[in-house]
């Protein structure tokens, strides 16, 4: 994504008003279009009809992450915008559209350079029988896009057609055909010079893509309960893991889901849960529990603003202390982040994988924005990782569960397997099983169980690296792709970098980490935290090469890539 | 010789740590005999404990078994039965783990309904924490940790487990393996929920509990269907009556889905 075709535009309105439904239908019309795009949402606290904003960029060509700016800002209304102002930042240049009938326009929203239109949405709307003030303003943006009336009525529905209604979509047309003509706008499409790609794409969210990385890979069980912003991925699951002949089980807490999906696992079942924060702390105890049986499970937290209750609509990417370090013991296992919103098909399928192969627990941090935002991409890659666990077959007797092997992979006997019965225990046990708390017992099954990590050949996904020069910027998880444009921009000012996004965080493979910095002579870390974990955990590891520094900012505004781009320069001028 | 199955054949090499006069005597050696009388395959069963003396008991049998964490045993038996439904899964554990740390999996369990057996071996204290209080002491019982008692009413197991939803809920005695058998038997041939309370003393810390062999005696009615019934003879009984008190033919809960897509399929959903 060399080029700057791309363009910004934000949505708000109170309760009722339709600001998602807006955007999700312009999101398709632009797919529609040939185009692609990403949608993040955010909302208040109400359970239903609160005030909500969608945030949208477009492009003609995959992209991943919001810009430092919106360059078009719809406001069905002006009631609670403030709540959003600060999320939608506005510059010289930015067009504010406003209904004529909701008054003056909100100091908040007056940034020197904006320009604003007030037009009759409302009233528009009101000599449409059904008609709705949200469809003559999609109007006034369609018409900004360029966007024919066919292709907005083959968006509208797809996303209204669901209710069946030819009288909702019909006042719906009729509303964007007069939107359309609203704008005093002579200028061509703001889309003009954009390329048009007649490929086939995707409509998918973080939250879907990550549920179905887990079914592409063999999970066939998942044990959940209920939280923001994971919800999503338990509700896409429930039904397709059904057609796929699996099943969903709602725990009655967190504490019963991760004990759910280890039952489910040690009868023979790849099992998964999703969470957030708050269920990940629950979840501690069970998860040391998986590492020390060696049963393989997966999990995927969708990180929120924490501590506590926290921030739960919004994202943040502060659990990741919890999940390299929760456990209690030393309890070796596997920490992934996907590197952008599709990306979580191809993370969360390795994830599954590499729990059923290694034995072990594999956390998948993935959070609010990457699971909650929708984007139209290309479709995602073929992923032809194998996902086998290797079991016990053809026992004749004696049989080890935890046998000292050369590569520290016990092959495990699964329900059913005649003369392969033991007793899985979360005590230290010998070989066989039985517990024991000698020492040569422990220190035996301790190597065993931090051998199978650090003496597997995770691959080159490790980590996805770009750029050159002397200067690393180091990264993970939502946060990668604002890092990648910051990158290009400063590559177009004459400053080379090099990026280093890491996917696995857990075995963090160093002999690889230390080849990829080779004459890296300054790291910056950058993630969406107050403390720095990051940054913390990789000089623990003693991984950064050369002088370093970080970038740390806690949620919920998410990181922009000025920001970045500021912090390097900084950097690199001084150091 | 080889077709006839003895309980012993049930029985790992592994002894248990249990004390000389131990009540988990008498329930493992009561499941090795319902195994044997029901002739379970070994490696279609599986038993499933938390935490606690009597959570060790998985280990001591030749079958499948997890034992897992304090608490959660009923848990893991949900997920291995829902995963697994061809085996036949038994959680067991003591009134600790069962009624205390992992009192709201017991209230779930009984809701669900799942056809699983839960055998809770009840001496009211914390044996492997050298003698506190659990939830089915009585108030007035001094322990180093409660000197004078913990004024706390005892929790009432069969009680909850039928106003949750349990399908089927008894009462047993360590100490009469014959009758607890037949319990066992009965529990895993259950198609639902099937929760036994077996009073099982615990000669070290309630060396007391030696009575109860003089107390215990068999509910004279036969097991109710109908729950106002046999919630009024759970709350008249003093505690010590043991047999079924509640069975009923309540749908017992089990996820069942057959493929219906390929993965291919399953991803058009996405297209534009």
């Amino acid at each position: 994504m060399d080029n700057n075709n791309t363009l910004s535009i934000a949505i708000t309105g109170s309760g009722g008003s339709g600001a998602l439904t807006t955007g999700l239908i312009l999101l398709k019309a632009m797919a529609h279009a040939g185009f692609y795009g990403i949608m993040s949402r955010s909302s208040g606290p109400q359970i239903r009809g609160g005030e909500s904003a969608v945030m949208m960029r477009f492009a003609d060509h995959e992209v991943y992450s919001h810009d430092d700016h919106f360059q078009v800002l719809l406001c069905l209304d002006w009631l609670k915008i403030e709540r959003f102002a600060d999320e939608i930042p506005l510059h010289n240049g930015s067009l504010l559209l406003g209904d004529t009938d909701a008054g003056d326009i909100p100091g908040i929203l007056t940034v020197s350079g904006v320009q604003s239109q007030l037009l009759p949405l409302k009233k528009t709307a009101a000599d449409i029988k059904g008609g709705r003030s949200n469809m003559t303003g999609l109007g006034v943006l369609a018409k900004l896009l360029g966007l024919s009336v066919d292709i907005m009525q083959k968006a509208i529905e797809g996303i209204l057609g669901r209710k069946k209604d030819p009288l909702i979509i019909e006042a719906s047309l009729a509303c964007i055909e007069q939107g359309m003509k609203l704008l005093s706008f002579s200028d061509s499409p703001l889309t003009a010079d954009w390329q048009i790609t007649e490929s086939q794409r995707w409509d998918i969210s973080g939250n879907e893509a990550s549920g179905l990385g887990a079914l592409q890979a063999g999970v066939r069980f998942v044990a959940a309960y209920p939280i923001t912003p994971a919800s999503e991925i338990l509700e896409w699951l429930s039904p397709n893991l059904e057609k796929m002949g699996g099943s969903l089980l709602q725990a009655e807490d967190e504490l019963a889901s991760i004990n759910m999906i280890i039952g489910a696992s040690f009868g023979g079942v790849p099992s998964l849960t999703a969470t957030s924060g708050p269920g990940l702390s629950l979840m501690m105890e069970g998860l040391g529990l998986a590492v020390a049986s060696e049963t393989p499970v997966v999990v995927i937290n969708v990180m929120r603003g924490g501590p506590s209750t926290g921030i739960p609509t919004k994202s943040e990417q502060a659990d990741l202390n919890l999940a390299l370090f929760g456990f209690h013991g030393d309890a070796p296992h596997i920490v992934l982040a996907p590197t952008h919103i599709k990306d979580c098909v191809f993370t969360v399928h390795w994830a599954s994988c590499l729990a059923e192969h290694l034995q072990t627990v594999a956390i998948v941090m993935s959070d609010q924005f990457l699971g909650q935002s929708r984007t139209v991409v290309d479709p995602p890659a073929a992923i032809t990782i194998p996902c086998k666990r290797i079991t016990a077959s053809g026992i004749t007797e004696n049989y080890q569960r935890y046998e000292l092997t050369e590569n520290g992979i016990s092959p495990m006997s699964i329900p059913g397997t005649p003369r392969g019965m033991y007793t899985a225990d979360g005590l230290e046990h010998t070989p066989h099983g039985t517990p024991s708390s000698m020492a040569q017992d422990h220190l035996s099954q301790m190597e065993k169980r931090r051998d199978k990590l650090s003496n597997y050949d995770f691959g080159g996904q490790w980590a996805e690296i770009e750029g050159e020069g002397d200067t690393a910027i180091v990264t993970w998880g939502s946060i990668s792709s604002v890092v990648h444009e910051a990158a290009q921009r400063l590559r177009h000012k004459g400053i080379t970098v090099r990026v280093i996004i890491i996917r696995l965080l857990m075995p963090l493979p160093l002999q690889q980490m230390k080849s990829v910095q080779r004459d890296i002579k300054q790291s910056i870390v950058i993630e969406q935290n107050q403390s720095g974990q990051f940054y913390h955990y990789l000089k623990g590891l003693d991984a950064l090469q050369g002088q370093s520094s970080s970038f740390a900012r806690p949620g919920p505004l998410l990181i922009r890539p000025d920001e970045v781009t500021a912090f390097v320069e900084q950097q690199v001028k001084h150091g | 010789m080889a077709d006839i199955i003895k309980p012993k054949d049930y029985k790992s090499d592994i002894k248990p740590i249990w004390c000389p006069g131990c009540g988990d005597y008498g329930v493992l050696s009561s499941i090795t005999r319902a195994f044997a009388f029901l002739k379970l395959s070994h490696e279609q069963t599986a038993v499933v404990s938390g935490i606690g003396c009597s959570s060790r008991l998985p280990a001591y049998l030749d079958t499948y078994g997890f034992h897992g964490l304090h608490g959660r045993a009923l848990p893991i038996a949900a997920g291995l039965k829902a995963a697994r439904p061809d085996l036949t899964v038994i959680a067991a554990g003591g009134d600790g783990d069962g009624y205390s740390i992992g009192g709201n999996h017991f209230l779930h369990a009984c809701r669900r309904n799942m056809d699983m057996t839960y055998v809770v071996m009840d001496n009211s204290v914390y044996g492997m924490t050298k003698g506190q209080p659990s939830p089915t002491t009585a108030p007035d019982w001094p322990s180093k940790l409660a000197p004078h008692g913990t004024g706390i009413r005892p929790f009432q197991p069969l009680a909850i487990a039928l106003s949750s939803g349990a399908s089927f809920v008894a009462r047993g005695f360590a100490g009469d393996p014959a009758n607890l058998t037949r319990l066992i038997v009965e529990a895993i041939n259950h198609p639902g929920f099937s929760f036994i309370e077996v009073l099982s003393p615990c000669p070290t810390f309630r060396p007391e509990q030696k009575e109860w062999k003089h107390s215990v005696r068999q509910w004279q009615e036969e097991p109710s269907d109908d729950p106002v019934t046999a919630a009024s003879r759970i709350h008249a009984d003093d505690g010590m009556s043991t047999g079924i008190v509640y069975l009923s033919e309540l749908p017992a809960w089990q996820p069942g889905s057959q493929q219906s897509m390929s993965i291919e399929q399953l991803g058009q959903v996405f297209r534009i």
